[in-house]
Parts: C-alpha cells; sequence; structure tokens
C-alpha cells in the first residue's frame, strides 16, 4: 500500500486566491502583515496505484489544466518540499481521524468511476509562509489557517505513511455501579462522564435501578441522560417555576404551556372553525393552513455552542440539521426557505482583548456565513431573510439562528408508527461525530470546551442529505412509510426512543452502518453524525422502499423493529445491552422546580440637553451602525432565488440594493398565493425590561411581515430564546417575563405561536492572567420569526421610494421612547423609556395597513425600528435614489414635550407599530379614508432631488445627499 | 405543433431541476426529470427524448470542482450516447451547473490534442458565491436558444462560473465559429469592463457558449428563474410583466421542433 500526494497549485498567471484571502486574514488579526503566503490543495490517495494512474487522475479529475498545476509524487518525496516562494515554512492542515470529508467521499467515487482502484482518500490543505518568525507561523496557523477541534497542524513534512482506520471493535458490556455511589460520587459521575445531569436526576436515576435490583448498563445512563437533557425536554422552561415580580408571585407548573402554547390554545378556541393552525407545538417543526393543497410548516433552530467553537461546521450542521426538522414533519415536508440570523462581537475586536480559547468574532461570522451558505445553497433551498445582529456580550458565546420552511400536502400532515414496523435509517453512516451533542448543548462553555467536548463538532454533508431528501419525497408520494422523523440532538437514542415512545422499540445496534470500525454500541447509539432520518416502514414495504434509496444511492438499512412492549430494548449481536421502559425514559424525570424572580431596572431620564444639533451626524452613524449597516456582502453569497418562487427579494430598490423589510415567496409556481418571512429582535431593549423587548420583537415581526404585504390576521410565529444561566432566580426570572408578554401579545393580536426552541446557559467563563473566574452572559435574546401570508403575491409592495411627487404618510404614534435605542448607543448614551407596545393601537393599525397594501394605495411601505423615522426615511430614498421633503410638525407625539426632547424623538425613537407610506396624490383620499380609524399624518413628499431634507416648521434639521446616506449605510460592512 | 419532450436530468445534488421542467412545461413540452442512473443502467433512455437540460445545482457536491465528477461520469460512460443525440438534430442545454458539466464532459467543446476540454469554468474573481441580476447580450446568430433574444436580463448564482479559455486560438476559434453566444454587459448594453457587470471575471465577459452547430448551448445565468414578472427584482417599481424574459429561451427550445 503506497500513499501518493497530489498537490495542486494555481496555474502560472491565475491569481492565487487562497493566499489573497489569508495575508487578508493577517492583516485583519493585526498579525504581521509583511508575510508572503503561497497555498495549494490537495488529496493523499491509498491503495494500490500506480505513478501514472495517480498522474491521470490528477490531470484529468482533480485538477483543471487551465487554472491549475500539479505536483505528484509519493509522501515523503523531496518534490513535494519544494517551495514556490523560496524559503518558507510548511504547514499541512488535514481534517482530523473521523472528522467528514466530503470532498473526500466523492473524489474517491470519481476515482472509482474512472476504473481505478484507490481505497481511501483524504484532502488536505497546504501553505508555505515566508518572511515570518515560527512563533508568527504557529499564531497564524492557529488562528487563520487550522482550528484545532476538527483539523490537525502538521508543521514540515506530512510525515504518514499511511491514512487511519478505524480498529476493530470487541464486544464487552460495560456495568455503571451506581447504585452504592455517594452524592459526590454521583455528581461527579455525571461531569466526568458528560451527562451534564442534577444531582437529583442522577439520585432519581439511581433509586430507580435499586428498585430494579441491578446496575444500569452505560447505554442505558446515556439513554437516559440524551433523553432528559435539557436540548430534547426543555425542562427548565417546562418546569415548575416560582415567579415573583413587581405585579407579585405567580407559580407555573409547566411555563411554557402556561404562557406561550396556553396563547396559541386560546387562539385557537376563539378561532374555533376559522382555526388555522393544524399541528403546533407536537411534531419537529409547528404546522398551519395555506390553501387547499397544501399546509406550511416552520421551525427554527440555534446551534450556538458547536458555533463558538468550530464556527464554518457548527453553523453548517445547525442550517442541515434544522432543514430535517420539517423533512421530519407529518409525512415529511419539502423545503422551501431558510432564514437565518447571528449574533456575533465587534469583528473589530482587538486580538489581545480575546480571552483564551475564544475564536476572533470576524473569523467566527466569516465562517458562520461560509458554513451556512454552503450548506443552504447546496440544498437547493433559498435563503430569503435574516438578521445580524452585534453585541459584545456574545464575544465568546455567539447566537446562530437557523430556520426553515417547508410544504407538505395537507392529508400527510401527520403520523404515526405502528407496532411490527421496521425502524429503517437512512443517509449518513454512524461515526465517532457529535458525541455528546444534546448534553454539551446544555454546559456553559469554558475556555477547555475545545479540548473537552470536540467530538461535539462535527462537518456537514450537504449532498448526503439532499439525496435523503429526494428519495423522502418520492416514498412519501408513494405511500411507503408510516412515520418519519429526524436524527439530531441526541442520534438514534432521541429519534428512535422519541418514535417508539408510545409504542416500545427493538433496536440493533451492531445493524447500523458505520463510518468506520471501532464503534462501541453506546457511541452508535448517541452520535449525533448528520444526515440521518429514521422511519417507520411496514414489512410489505421494505424492499421497495429499499430499492428505492439503493437507485439513489442512498443507504437504507433496518436497525430495530416497533413492539407493544412500552420498553426500550437495545441489542448488540445476541446481548442484551439495554432495557428500559419508555415510561421512566420519558416521564421519569424530576420535575425542575426553579425559582424566578425579576425586578425591572428604574426608568432614568435622558438629558436631551444640546443633543438635537448633531441630528444629521446621529443619523449617519446611526446607518453606519453595524446592527444597521447593508448585510449585502452576506446576503448575495445566499442563493436567494432557486426553487424560483422569489417574489420579494432580501434586497430591493432601483440598484437592487436596500433592505427590504420581509422576503416573499410563492412556493406553488402556478398559484399566485404567498408567504412572507421576517423576523424581530432587539437584544438591547433586554436591558431594561424583558417584557418590552419581547413585546416590541413581535411587533417588529409582524410589521415587517405587514409592510410587505402579508394578512396580520395570517401571520404565525416562532420563539427563540437564548438566555444566560437560568439557574440565577434573576436570569430565569428575566425569561419568564418576557413569556408572560409572548403570551398577552399572542392573545390580543390573534398571532399564534407555533413552534420555539430554547438554548439556555449561554454564558463563557475564561480565568484571567491573576487566575480570577470572568463570565460574560449574553444579553437576554429573543428571536421572532414570522411566517406570514398573501392572498396575491401581485399585490406585495417594496419599501424604496418609487416616484418624486408622491406623498409620504406616517402610520402610528410616537412616543419618547429612546431607551435601548440605536441613537443612545451611538452617542453611547443610556438611560430612557424602552418601546412599548399598545396592542388596542397595533391591531387597527396592521389591519389598516394591509387593507391599504392589498387594495393598491401604497406605492411604497417601510417599517421603522431601529433608528427610528430619520432612518426609516433615509433607507427609503436611497433604496429609491430619490429623495425627500419631510416636516416634522405633522408628526404625532405621545406626550408632552417639545424643543430638543421633541425633535429628538421625532427623528430617533424606536416607538412601535410605524410604519411610513409612499401614496400617489391621486389615491391620498382612499388612503386616508382607509386609514382613518388610526394614527396617519402627511409628512411631505418624495423629492425631485437626491437629498433627504428634513424639517421642523421652517427650520431644517437634516440635509444630506442620498449618496452621503448609502454609502454611510454600505462602508462598514462591505468586505 | 409537436409537442417535444425534454429530460431533465438530475444527480446527487441537482436542485433546480423542478423550476426547469416547469419552464419547458409552460413554453408547451412534456417533461421527465430523470436520474443520472437510470441512464448510466440504460442509455438508451435518452433515445425517447428531443431535449437534454442539464439543470443547476451541485451535482456531486461540486466537490472536487464543480460539475466536474458528473462530467466525468458522462464523459466515461456516455460520450457515445451524447454525440449520437447531438447528430440527431436534437437540442442540449445546460444551465449553471449543467454549463459547467457540458463543458467539462467534452459534450459542449471539442476536446484539444490531449483530451482536455479547450475552456473552463472556474473561481469567480472575488473567491465568492454570488447571487445577482445581471445584463446580457446576444452575440451569435448561431444558437437556437437565443433566437430573436438582443438583451436579456437575468440571475446569475454561482461561485465558479468565471469562463476562461487554454489560450488565444482558443478565443479565436470560438469566435470565428460565432461559438461565443452570450455576454455580460453593462445595463445600456455595452460590453461589461468588470465587476459587477461582469460577476465573475469571465473572459471576453462571456456567460453563455453554444457548439459549432448553434443547438449545443450552455450558460451560467438562470432563464428559469425569470418566467414570471414577479420574479424580476424591481417589479414592484418597474410594473409587472406579463411573462419573464427567460421564457424566450425555453420557447425557443419548443419552437425548434414545431
Amino acid at each position: 500500500m503506497v500513499l501518493w500526494e497530489v498537490d495542486i497549485y494555481p496555474a502560472t498567471g491565475q491569481v492565487d486566491r487562497r493566499s489573497a484571502e489569508i495575508v487578508n486574514d493577517i492583516v485583519d488579526l493585526g498579525l504581521d502583515a509583511q508575510v508572503r503566503v503561497a497555498a495549494a490543495h490537495g488529496y493523499l490517495l491509498e491503495g494500490d496505484l500506480s505513478k501514472a494512474e495517480v498522474q491521470l487522475l490528477a490531470a484529468k479529475l482533480l485538477s483543471d489544466h487551465i487554472v491549475e498545476k500539479t505536483v505528484v509524487a509519493q509522501v515523503g518525496d523531496a518534490v513535494l518540499n519544494e517551495s514556490p516562494i523560496g524559503e518558507s515554512s510548511l504547514v499541512h492542515v488535514l481534517p482530523k481521524p473521523g472528522v467528514m470529508d466530503p470532498v473526500a467521499m466523492t473524489a474517491l467515487k470519481g476515482i472509482q468511476d474512472s476504473g481505478v482502484q484507490a481505497t481511501q482518500v483524504r484532502t488536505f490543505s497546504k501553505y508555505w509562509l515566508a518572511d515570518v518568525d515560527p512563533e508568527t507561523v504557529r499564531v497564524i496557523s492557529e488562528k487563520i489557517l487550522a482550528n484545532d477541534s476538527i483539523e490537525q497542524v502538521i508543521y514540515g513534512n506530512l510525515g504518514l505513511d499511511r491514512l487511519e482506520h478505524g480498529a476493530a471493535y470487541e464486544f464487552e458490556l460495560k456495568i455503571v455501579a451506581i447504585r452504592e455511589l455517594t452524592n459526590d460520587e454521583l455528581e461527579n459521575l455525571s461531569a466526568t462522564g458528560q451527562l451534564y445531569l442534577t444531582l437529583v436526576e442522577m439520585q432519581t436515576i439511581q433509586q430507580h435501578f435499586k428498585d430494579l435490583d441491578r446496575d444500569p448498563t452505560d447505554i442505558e445512563l446515556e439513554s437516559v441522560a440524551q433523553t432528559w437533557s435539557e436540548h430534547c425536554s426543555h425542562k427548565t422552561l417546562a418546569g415548575r417555576i416560582a415567579y415573583r415580580d413587581e405585579h407579585g408571585e405567580r407559580q407555573f407548573d409547566n411555563m411554557l404551556k402556561e404562557t406561550i402554547f396556553g396563547a396559541t390554545v386560546q387562539i385557537r378556541e376563539e378561532l374555533g372553525d376559522d382555526d388555522w393552525c393544524v399541528s403546533v407545538f407536537k411534531d419537529n417543526a409547528g404546522i398551519v393552513t395555506f390553501n387547499d393543497e397544501f399546509n406550511v410548516v416552520f421551525k427554527v433552530e440555534t446551534h450556538n455552542h458547536p458555533s463558538a467553537l468550530e464556527p464554518y461546521g457548527g453553523a453548517n450542521t445547525g442550517i442541515g440539521g434544522v432543514i430535517r426538522d420539517p423533512m421530519g414533519t407529518g409525512l415529511g415536508a419539502k423545503p422551501i426557505c431558510n432564514t437565518n440570523v447571528f449574533c456575533f462581537a465587534n469583528p473589530d475586536t482587538l486580538l489581545e482583548d480575546l480571552p483564551a480559547g475564544v475564536l476572533h468574532p470576524r473569523r467566527v461570522m466569516k465562517g458562520v456565513v461560509s458554513g451556512v451558505r454552503d450548506y443552504g445553497n447546496r440544498m437547493g433551498i433559498p435563503t430569503v431573510n435574516g438578521a445580524l445582529y452585534f453585541d459584545d456580550r456574545y464575544l465568546g458565546n455567539p447566537l446562530v439562528y437557523a430556520g426553515n420552511v417547508g410544504i407538505i400536502p395537507c392529508e400527510m400532515s401527520f403520523k404515526e408508527a405502528h407496532a411490527g414496523e421496521w425502524v429503517v435509517a437512512i443517509g449518513g453512516h454512524t461515526g465517532r461525530d457529535g458525541i455528546h451533542g444534546a448534553t454539551f448543548s446544555s454546559a456553559e462553555l469554558t475556555s477547555d470546551s475545545e479540548s473537552l467536548s470536540g467530538g461535539a463538532v462535527q462537518i456537514g454533508n450537504a449532498i448526503t442529505e439532499k439525496m435523503v431528501l429526494d428519495v423522502l419525497m418520492e416514498a412519501r408520494d408513494r405511500g411507503l412509510y408510516t412515520c418519519v422523523t429526524d436524527c439530531g440532538a441526541g442520534g438514534f437514542a432521541s429519534a428512535v426512543g422519541e418514535m417508539g415512545e408510545e409504542l416500545g422499540v427493538e433496536v440493533y445496534l451492531d445493524k447500523c452502518p458505520l463510518k468506520y470500525d471501532g464503534l462501541n454500541y453506546t457511541e452508535i447509539w448517541i452520535s449525533e453524525a448528520q444526515e440521518r432520518m429514521v422511519f417507520s416502514v411496514p414489512d410489505e414495504n421494505w424492499q421497495e422502499f429499499h430499492d428505492l434509496c439503493a437507485s439513489e444511492g442512498v443507504s437504507a438499512n433496518i436497525i430495530g423493529k416497533f413492539q407493544d412492549t412500552g420498553r426500550l430494548v437495545l441489542k448488540y449481536e445476541d446481548h442484551v445491552v439495554g432495557d428500559l421502559t419508555m415510561d421512566f425514559l420519558h416521564n421519569g424525570r424530576p420535575p425542575v422546580v426553579r425559582d424566578a424572580f425579576y425586578q425591572p431596572p428604574v426608568v432614568t431620564d435622558i438629558d436631551f440637553e444640546g443633543t438635537s444639533a448633531s441630528a444629521s451626524d446621529d443619523l449617519l452613524s446611526i446607518l453606519g451602525s453595524l446592527n444597521v449597516a447593508s448585510k449585502e456582502w452576506v446576503i448575495r453569497q445566499y442563493d436567494h432565488e432557486v426553487q424560483a418562487g422569489s417574489v420579494i427579494k432580501p434586497l430591493v430598490g432601483i440598484s437592487n440594493d436596500g433592505p427590504g423589510d420581509a422576503a416573499v415567496i410563492r412556493p406553488v409556481l402556478d398559484s399566485w398565493r404567498a408567504l412572507t418571512i421576517s423576523c424581530g429582535m432587539n437584544p438591547r431593549y433586554g436591558d431594561f425590561d424583558t417584557y418590552h423587548m419581547a413585546a416590541s420583537g413581535i411587533d417588529e415581526a409582524i410589521r415587517n411581515s405587514v409592510a410587505v404585504g402579508a394578512n396580520p390576521d395570517r401571520i404565525a410565529i416562532l420563539d427563540n430564546f437564548c438566555w444566560g444561566y437560568t439557574d440565577r432566580p434573576e436570569t430565569l426570572g428575566s425569561l419568564v417575563r418576557a413569556a408572560l408578554a409572548c403570551y398577552d401579545m399572542a392573545v390580543d393580536l390573534q398571532t399564534p405561536f407555533i413552534s420555539g426552541k430554547d438554548s439556555l446557559n449561554n454564558e463563557f467563563s475564561s480565568f484571567n492572567e491573576a487566575g480570577e473566574k470572568q463570565t460574560i452572559s449574553i444579553p437576554s435574546t429573543l428571536l421572532i420569526s414570522a411566517m406570514g401570508q398573501v392572498d396575491d403575491a401581485r399585490t406585495c409592495v417594496t419599501m424604496d421610494f418609487k416616484e418624486s411627487g408622491n406623498t409620504i404618510y406616517l402610520v402610528g404614534k410616537t412616543a419618547c421612547e429612546l431607551g435601548g435605542s440605536h441613537w443612545t448607543l451611538v452617542r453611547n448614551m443610556t438611560g430612557g423609556q424602552v418601546p412599548q407596545v399598545d396592542t388596542s393601537l397595533s391591531r387597527p393599525i396592521f389591519r389598516a395597513v394591509h387593507q391599504a397594501i392589498s387594495t393598491g394605495l401604497v406605492r411604497a411601505c417601510h417599517d421603522l425600528s431601529e433608528g427610528g423615522l430619520a432612518v426609516g426615511l433615509a433607507e427609503m430614498a436611497f433604496a429609491g435614489g430619490l429623495g425627500a421633503n419631510v416636516d416634522l410638525a405633522n408628526v404625532e407625539t405621545d406626550g408632552d414635550f417639545d424643543g430638543e426632547t421633541e425633535l429628538v424623538t421625532k427623528l430617533f425613537s424606536e416607538s412601535n407599530t410605524r410604519f411610513v407610506c409612499e401614496v400617489e396624490p391621486g389615491n391620498q383620499d382612499a388612503f386616508e379614508a382607509t386609514m382613518s380609524g388610526v394614527v396617519c399624518k402627511l409628512l411631505g413628499t418624495v423629492g425631485e432631488t437626491e437629498q433627504l431634507s428634513v424639517s421642523r416648521g421652517d427650520v431644517v434639521v437634516v440635509d444630506l445627499p442620498i449618496a452621503e446616506l448609502k454609502e454611510a449605510w454600505q462602508s462598514p460592512l462591505r468586505w | 405543433m409537436a409537442t417535444p419532450r425534454v429530460l431533465v436530468l438530475r444527480a446527487p445534488g441537482t436542485n433546480c431541476d423542478f423550476e426547469t421542467a416547469h419552464a419547458f412545461e409552460r413554453a408547451g413540452a412534456e417533461t421527465q426529470r430523470i436520474h443520472i442512473n437510470r441512464i448510466l443502467e440504460n442509455p438508451d433512455l435518452t433515445k425517447d427524448f428531443q431535449i437534454l437540460c442539464i439543470p443547476g445545482g451541485f451535482s456531486y457536491g461540486d466537490d472536487v470542482a464543480a460539475g466536474r465528477i458528473l462530467a466525468n461520469q458522462m464523459r466515461n460512460h456516455l460520450a457515445e450516447v451524447m454525440r449520437e443525440f447531438k447528430a440527431s438534430d436534437k437540442l442540449l442545454l445546460g444551465i449553471c451547473n449543467g454549463f459547467q458539466v457540458l463543458i467539462k464532459s467534452g459534450i459542449l467543446l471539442d476536446d484539444n490534442e490531449n483530451g482536455d476540454p479547450p475552456a473552463t469554468l472556474c473561481w469567480n474573481d472575488h473567491g465568492r458565491y454570488e447571487d445577482r441580476w445581471v445584463h446580457l447580450k446576444t452575440t451569435s446568430d448561431k444558437c437556437v436558444f437565443l433566437r430573436g433574444i438582443d438583451q436579456i436580463y437575468l440571475p446569475i448564482a454561482h461561485a465558479e462560473g468565471r469562463f476562461v479559455m487554454a489560450g488565444e486560438h482558443v478565443a479565436a476559434s470560438l469566435q470565428s465559429c460565432d461559438q461565443l453566444a452570450l455576454a455580460y454587459t453593462t445595463p445600456a448594453g455595452d460590453d461589461a469592463t468588470g465587476f459587477p457587470d461582469n460577476p465573475n471575471g469571465a473572459e471576453l465577459n462571456v456567460a453563455g457558449v453554444c457548439d459549432t452547430s448553434g443547438r449545443v448551448f450552455g450558460l451560467m445565468p438562470h432563464p428559469e428563474r425569470f418566467i414570471d414578472g414577479t420574479q424580476h427584482p424591481r417589479w414592484t417599481r418597474e410594473g409587472l410583466q406579463a411573462e419573464g424574459a427567460g421564457m424566450a429561451i425555453f420557447r425557443n427550445a419548443v419552437e425548434y421542433f414545431a
């Protein structure tokens, strides 16, 4: 067996893009900018291959003769050590053994298709660094070239003579003697075994096995830990909570059920026959009706901890995982669009300010965007909506929210496995990747997380999932199975355990196909290897199901059988390695009981004196602040038009680059019925009051959808809570308070929550030089995602001003609500009243705006959020390439104030439920009549010149060319 | 009019097959989406069709290089069938990933003396995947799919779309044979002079190429993504067109068999 190496360099005259990118990253991190870099990528080929064969593969398959050149030799050959840039240090980066290497898998297929018998392939990257000291080479390697959680760095010669193969596994049953352990020992077992269970939970397990008069096996303990994990059971929020705030005390038996789910139950009851929810908080995604033929489903997940350690892989598998949720909803929905929201620290953070174990936020952001891009684009699912939010408290714990919408035939919205049917796994094979992901996601991140939980980090393979999707749709339409779910956190343990919850199931762990030898039965059971789905297939359909999968190259295997026993029986060959009752697994967990407490901070006044003179500068600063600034660099890397349903794209306006409020897609190509996708989030408000933060987020998500044309009576929303350490009563209290707002808003607006997810304990701890523990907790972050519906896509509108001479109206009431605003952010001020929502005003406004849009009275509509009216007008102006002349005198304010307070409030207050509408002069009467029941004021006209001119009476307060406004908005993230 | 039958070829990772079939159907064709494995098992399946379309996507993940694995599969196993298909007055269309496959498989342009394609599609100049709308003009009288189209506005969405030829002799040959069929332009219709009008750095602003007969055509832009007025990025300001400009390309293909 010989190991061959193929190095691929850019051909002479071709730009070395990879090297240029690395040099950019080196400069961005403030490292030695003088360094010269040459980069190659390559393949290691193992097998009985002649040099001529490898050379032919290199030329015809692995490289492109027009733009690339190759070096081919056996590993160790001196020719491979010849630097293309003179004296330099050589660095190789390889995926660690067991880490998914999709390109190598495909290359092997291509090689075998050419009739050459290679046995194994591995990819690598190779870098030559010149004019740089060894220490800097090490820093560059660690910070830019490689990520230790998934890759290994080899300095100098590769020094391999073969690729790793798994070692054969010899069965050995492991018993964990839990019955005799003391409390300290139980806690120790929970920690060292990465079970992340509390003492009470460990004691419950101990008692259970004492009652059974035996000790558990390792796999039984792991099964319980997976099922009881925060990630899988949401035990904190669905637990008992004693909550206290300024209004008094409240006891919850199941907090989520009594707030967020409760609101939906109440709305459905009130709607009666008009109920348009189909399946909520039950399946892998929420389902609502769409038209006579189809329902639509929506799910948003987080993948925070993996993304902190390995941004590309974490985000990649995050989107891959959430796509499997609609695929595993009902009998399988077809994914039709993605949405992504990320929270990062400032990408310009100085390298020396990074705590140990933290990746630089710029690298995190680039990695996350690339990870989402590569998975979403390959799946052929348009990424149509998203947001980026920056706050330095996300430094050690970035947030990655990924969502997916699917469409499913109405009659396929429910599923049920039956006793006697086969448990069938299809898709990716099982490896050691992702072990302990479910339990790890419930743990606090520390500077050691990287070494401790390397296995929890993975790379996805989108094409495997696409192949699974292709056969899933066909098998569904042929009616070959009765139930399906995805393998996500907890792997088979979770998926099979859930599917068999009401029945009982026997699993044959030795029948699960493996990526490589050497996995023990427990690893097979809890591995979170990606791209796997589990089905319940009646015996009479198994052959057809199998053949369908085989015909498209998808692996499908029987791994168990559903049985009417109420037990989970795990077998490896002839050995029973686990035997638990479903009842203990799913109902045995002791309830989590928590105290929660909330005390809203005292509202302090803002001193407005002397603040109004700089209105123009403040406007430019807000436009250039990272949360508001253009995200075009990100958006264009996502395919937002595949599937051809695009109606309103994320970028709109005369130059296709303005900030759209919501995306609109038509999921059925021969129908005009459309969906809107939007979101709302404002973590800064949470520093003031999480109730108003949640209410504002809901209002924002809804008004974004309404602004493009969604019917406010057909908007479904999702909640995703990302919070700090909820064992602290005040942290949990801030979450309960947000959930109370969710209940109030949903019921008042008749907007049901249909699905949700929480991610708790988002904190990062490290030790400073003095050895003191330092903890950064993320700001309380609630993402609200909205999915609206439009009867006829042709009535939709965009936010860009359309024509000079048209009139400009402000809908909604403006209060002095600058607490947490971007005006205070850019001025580095504190205090103020955080924006609140008055649902008695907002519901009529949403309905009136919708009525005006759907009857064609509105040429442009934009919601007002960060930066208030000033930013909204500026965005509408530069997106439309048209100026505007606006008088603030008409802005209706809520409150008794004047002078500078009034001016700043009118320009920059972030009061909720406000829209700016552009109306043709001929439609003014009809528009005003439609808006007669709500606050709606004429502010001015779209301009003849390309100048945004805002005055108050005779005094001009802002007068700026739209080009300057646009540049301020576009330049910060124009990477 | 005879109704032509279109084979929309799919492979692992193909993802524009539904909307491409939909566009052909709206133009009046009958379509069938067929997996490459079925063609490899039974190459004669292709004989039932008048048009073969390789749609966009990421065949085999675009691992190794965009379209390379599918291209090599077709080169290794289907070269003869494809030669016959081309010789029988039928049409072949490759969109985006399909263009990458057509060019790398040797189906679109004849191989050079070493058995390698004379041109390629490689990484965009700026090194990123890019989704954006581009202005294009027809630069060949030969291409069946572009008949009657002078200028057209379509979206691109790719990472590896930079058209590069193996030397000036290739450019001269393709130009003299009128094969450089579609070019990126400025909004006014003049030659693009760089990003973003030429979104990937393609040599000679080439966005699409046809074979010497004009019946085999590959292009980077996605005509199937502009068959309805609502797909235009500015329909809310410029007015809703009765149909998207991309329909003309599919209609030309269908009308060839009229």
